[in-house]
């Protein structure tokens, strides 16, 4: 006899009938386990949260008091007979991704993910399940990512000669991971590292939690522009074209994101250089990731979810497309998100609020 | 090809012009002369002949990237750039190439008739030599797609740095037909000027519009401001047809065409008219379709450009003529220094003597006192088959490119339409992956019939809008094609209507562009096919 699937989709987010809880979830609930902190799957208005204990800050950070409990990847949770445990997801500091167990069958949401170790974040580890509900924000041929190593080569070159040419140095790249990831890896002999407050905030949050970051500087109305001018400024993508960031002209600026391997992606935002780097997985990274699950059936939340899940159907996984809210068919490269600081703006291209499938009764993408 | 890579990424990373500048002196500073003449080709637009072609280069790049060649298709709609999707897609082996652009341009000239298979082989070969950015621009090199985000004068303003010589003088000798194989540097840049190639065209003189759009009318006040007295001005009808420069000398004659193409071939009936020229003259004009000695809509002209061979009907349903608007070169000497009324006198004398007048036009003057009174004239524009007028300063020289001062063009209004979105695709380059190209349906009782497709006239806000609004209104998907929700209707600006066959509404537009977005209407006060249909009369 067939088992009744331990998780399925629902117009509030992955839901666990079993042990009634939801991952990621959209709407208000009792139970949310959280894979991670951006704000496309960390939401406001749950009872209870449950996530790895490194998210722990940045969460109380972005969604205020909440009634938080945290834990080790590895460490294993029981609700309602299920058991729930967080595996390593490489995305951002905290980031996990959630298994499911009961009765055998074994389920993972991999929320964000990448397969490179980045340095900063606990590396992403495959988990071996029955059913992989994964990601595929980059999932074409042509995102294929370079070591970091050498982007960061040509970063800290361009900091370097930007310098030479008394040119300031603004870096753009989200709160949460990528700011991280980008000054950590920054060559201080050059020159110092600054901090636009929204991202200084997350590095706080981020220091309480034990995290050791290299030394930042934040930019407040006591800072010298001529010492700032020297450093390297690591600024949100909304700060972009504000006057705050007039401040610095003459500067040179540069965008960190996998959407710069696109010359026409690149040239929309007029960056002055495009670094092509990504918290997601590339093509080969999300093929080799799903591989190495060894799952039965896929899941595709958001990305090219639609090319990607007849690639797998044709190299012969049984692949599907389902309908979240962590961004959806539609995400592009081509829109910003003005004022909505904390979603992961990789992945949230667009939301599209549309009618989603419902878990059972409907069919559909269900489960 | 390494130079020519990072030449190309530079130009992509800046959108300051003196930063441009300052990449392309860099340039041509540090690459061998033939190499300099290879780029000068590419960006000028005389790219290599074609060797492998689309076919064969999809077919092997697919097998190549080891995909199916659905996931290329759709990998191709999302970079909406060939070459730069097959760079992306192929395998990097960590190779970069040492090979200079000559060398590379000369190994694709020496593919012409070889067997498919070594041609096949060569390419393999080549792709995994070069790094995803030498690909990309090899790649554009392979497939004659070449554009450049820089416009030809600030190549031409950085080269005449290097060279020490003034930018008219690069330009002038930038034009016409010539290879970068035969044609060196040191002749480019030379100080002789005798040494001039016989075809050589001029660089065109263009017009500066007097309103940059239909909303903003110049009122006859506003003309006085910006012109100064109407008695300084000389007046034409602004033809539509093909701008073009006539040459004949040392007994040769050539027609060129504003793209640079030379076109002799394609214009039998106004050899006899050059032939009978004096060696050493030059001609500026429009080569219209006549009938009768009354010119013929664009669309009776647009029958014959582009076809390969004039046959004897094409000749008899659309003939040509010239309307001649200058002189550059008049006994062999270069006349562009003389002023605008000089030269009008020379040109004057050459028609006047022409057996030839009815191919040998001239642009007549129109006599007008003041600006009210051209205002006025303007009005029969679209009744003269001429698309508005041409203001030249009397005492003006002929310049180069297009200059504000001495020439203007004063456009009449576009015939417009309200209309409905329909049908959406993704665009290419800046607009890759972002729906911008559109086509519009006016009302045929209650159903809306296509007839015209627009992709500009949109501010990037505007477009991200309407991205959004298709990506959540989507009907059906054809391949790139969706079929929208009609629900936004947009002001169709065009230049001119005709009767048509091959169009479902009956009719084809010239310039057709989007106005601007009405937001105030619905949908259901969108124009009629009617409406359209009784714009065809002022086309």
């Amino acid at each position: 006899m067939l088992q009744k699937p331990l998780l399925e989709f629902t117009d509030k987010g992955i839901y666990c009938a079993k042990g009634n809880f939801y991952i990621d979830p959209w709407q208000p609930v009792d139970d949310a386990v959280i894979t991670h902190a951006h704000a496309d799957h960390a939401y406001t208005g749950h009872k209870r949260y449950l996530a790895h204990h490194l998210s722990r800050e940045v969460l109380y950070y972005r969604l205020g008091d909440i009634q938080l409990q945290t834990v080790e990847y590895g460490e294993k949770v029981m609700k309602n007979g299920v058991e729930i445990s967080l595996f390593p997801a490489g995305h951002v500091i905290g980031s996990a991704q959630i298994r499911v167990e009961s009765q055998g069958q074994v389920w993972v949401v991999s929320g964000d993910y990448k397969t490179e170790d980045d340095g900063v974040c606990t590396p992403f580890e495959p988990v071996n399940c029955h059913h992989f509900i994964s990601e595929c924000t980059f999932g074409m041929p042509i995102y294929k990512w370079k070591p970091q190593s050498e982007i960061f080569a040509d970063v800290n070159n361009w900091w370097r000669q930007n310098v030479a040419q008394n040119l300031a140095t603004v870096i753009v790249g989200y709160s949460l991971g990528k700011a991280q990831r980008i000054l950590q890896n920054l060559d201080l002999s050059i020159g110092n590292i600054y901090t636009h407050g929204v991202i200084e905030n997350t590095n706080e949050a981020l220091r309480r939690n034990g995290i050791v970051l290299q030394p930042t500087n934040r930019i407040t109305q006591e800072s010298v522009k001529e010492e700032v001018r020297k450093g390297i400024i690591i600024a949100p993508p909304s700060s972009v074209g504000t006057p705050w960031m007039r401040k610095f002209v003459p500067y040179s600026f540069g965008y960190c994101s996998g959407w710069m391997a696109l010359r026409g992606a690149k040239r929309r935002r007029a960056a002055d250089r495009g670094f092509v780097m990504s918290d997601h997985a590339d093509w080969t990274g999300l093929i080799s990731a799903i591989d190495a699950t060894r799952c039965e059936s896929v899941y595709l939340t958001h990305g090219s979810t639609a090319t990607f899940s007849r690639y797998l159907r044709d190299i012969g996984f049984d692949a599907h497309e389902v309908h979240t809210l962590y961004g959806g068919e539609e995400e592009s490269p081509s829109q910003t998100l003005p004022g909505r600081e904390g979603f992961d703006e990789e992945a949230t291209g667009e939301v599209v609020i549309s009618s989603l499938p419902s878990g059972e009764g409907e069919g559909g993408a269900a489960i | 090809m390494r130079a020519f890579a990072q030449l190309f990424t530079s130009l992509d990373e800046t959108n300051k012009t003196n930063e441009k500048v300052k990449v392309l002196k860099n340039y041509f500073n540090c690459v061998p002369d033939t190499d300099k003449m290879h780029m000068l080709a590419l960006f000028s637009g005389r790219k290599p002949k074609r060797q492998i072609n689309a076919t064969q280069f999809r077919t092997w790049a697919i097998e190549a990237s080891n995909i199916p060649a659905w996931l290329f298709e759709e990998s191709y709609h999302v970079v909406g750039d060939l070459a730069e999707t097959v760079a992306l897609l192929l395998p990097d082996h960590g190779n970069s190439s040492n090979k200079t652009l000559t060398e590379w341009i000369g190994e694709i000239n020496a593919l012409n008739n070889m067997p498919e298979v070594e041609k096949h082989d060569w390419l393999n070969r080549s792709w995994a030599m070069l790094d995803a950015q030498e690909r990309f621009v090899f790649n554009k090199i392979l497939t004659g797609s070449f554009r450049v985000g820089v416009s030809q004068n600030l190549v031409i303003k950085a080269l005449a740095d290097v060279a020490e010589l003034d930018a008219a003088t690069i330009t002038h000798r930038m034009m016409g037909n010539w290879m970068p194989e035969t044609y060196l540097y040191e002749e480019l840049v030379h100080t002789d000027t005798a040494l001039e190639d016989v075809s050589r065209p001029y660089p065109f003189f263009l017009a500066y519009p007097v309103q940059e759009t239909s909303e903003k009318q110049k009122s006859p006040e506003a003309m006085q401001a910006l012109l100064g007295n109407a008695d300084e001005w000389q007046a034409e009808w602004k033809w539509d047809g093909i701008r073009a420069q006539l040459i004949k000398r040392e007994g040769e004659i050539f027609i060129w065409s504003r793209g640079e193409d030379l076109a002799t071939d394609k214009f039998p009936e106004l050899h006899a008219l050059l032939h009978h020229l004096p060696d050493g003259t030059v001609l500026d004009g429009e080569i219209l379709s006549f009938r009768n000695g009354l010119p013929l809509p664009f669309a009776v002209l647009q029958t014959r450009i582009g076809r390969k061979t004039l046959s004897k009907k094409i000749l008899e349903d659309s003939p040509v003529a010239l309307i001649a608007y200058d002189c550059l070169e008049y006994d062999g000497e270069d006349i562009r220094y003389k002023t605008q009324t000089e030269r009008r006198q020379l040109l004057e004398g050459l028609q006047a003597t022409t057996p030839y007048p009815e191919v040998f036009n001239i642009s007549s003057l129109i006599t007008f006192n003041s600006w009210d009174e051209l205002a006025e004239i303007r009005e029969q524009s679209r009744d003269m088959m001429a698309e508005g007028i041409m203001l030249k300063r009397k005492d003006a020289h002929y310049q180069v490119g297009r200059r504000r001062g001495d020439w203007w063009k004063w456009k009449i209004d576009p015939l417009s339409i309200d209309a409905v979105m329909i049908y959406a695709q993704k665009g290419h380059g800046r607009r890759a992956d972002l729906y911008t190209d559109y086509t519009f349906a006016v009302w045929d009782g209650d159903k809306l019939v296509p007839f015209a497709k627009a992709y500009s006239g949109l501010t990037d806000t505007e477009i991200n809008k309407v991205d959004s609004f298709v990506k959540r209104n989507t009907l059906e998907k054809f391949g790139p094609v969706r079929t929208v929700k009609p629900e936004l209707v947009f002001e169709i600006g065009f230049e001119g209507i005709n009767k048509s066959t091959r169009h479902k509404s009956g009719v084809a537009l010239r310039f057709p562009r989007i106005l601007r977005w009405r937001h105030d209407k619905p949908k259901e006060e969108a124009d009629t096919i009617e409406t359209l249909k009784a714009l065809l009369g002022e086309g």
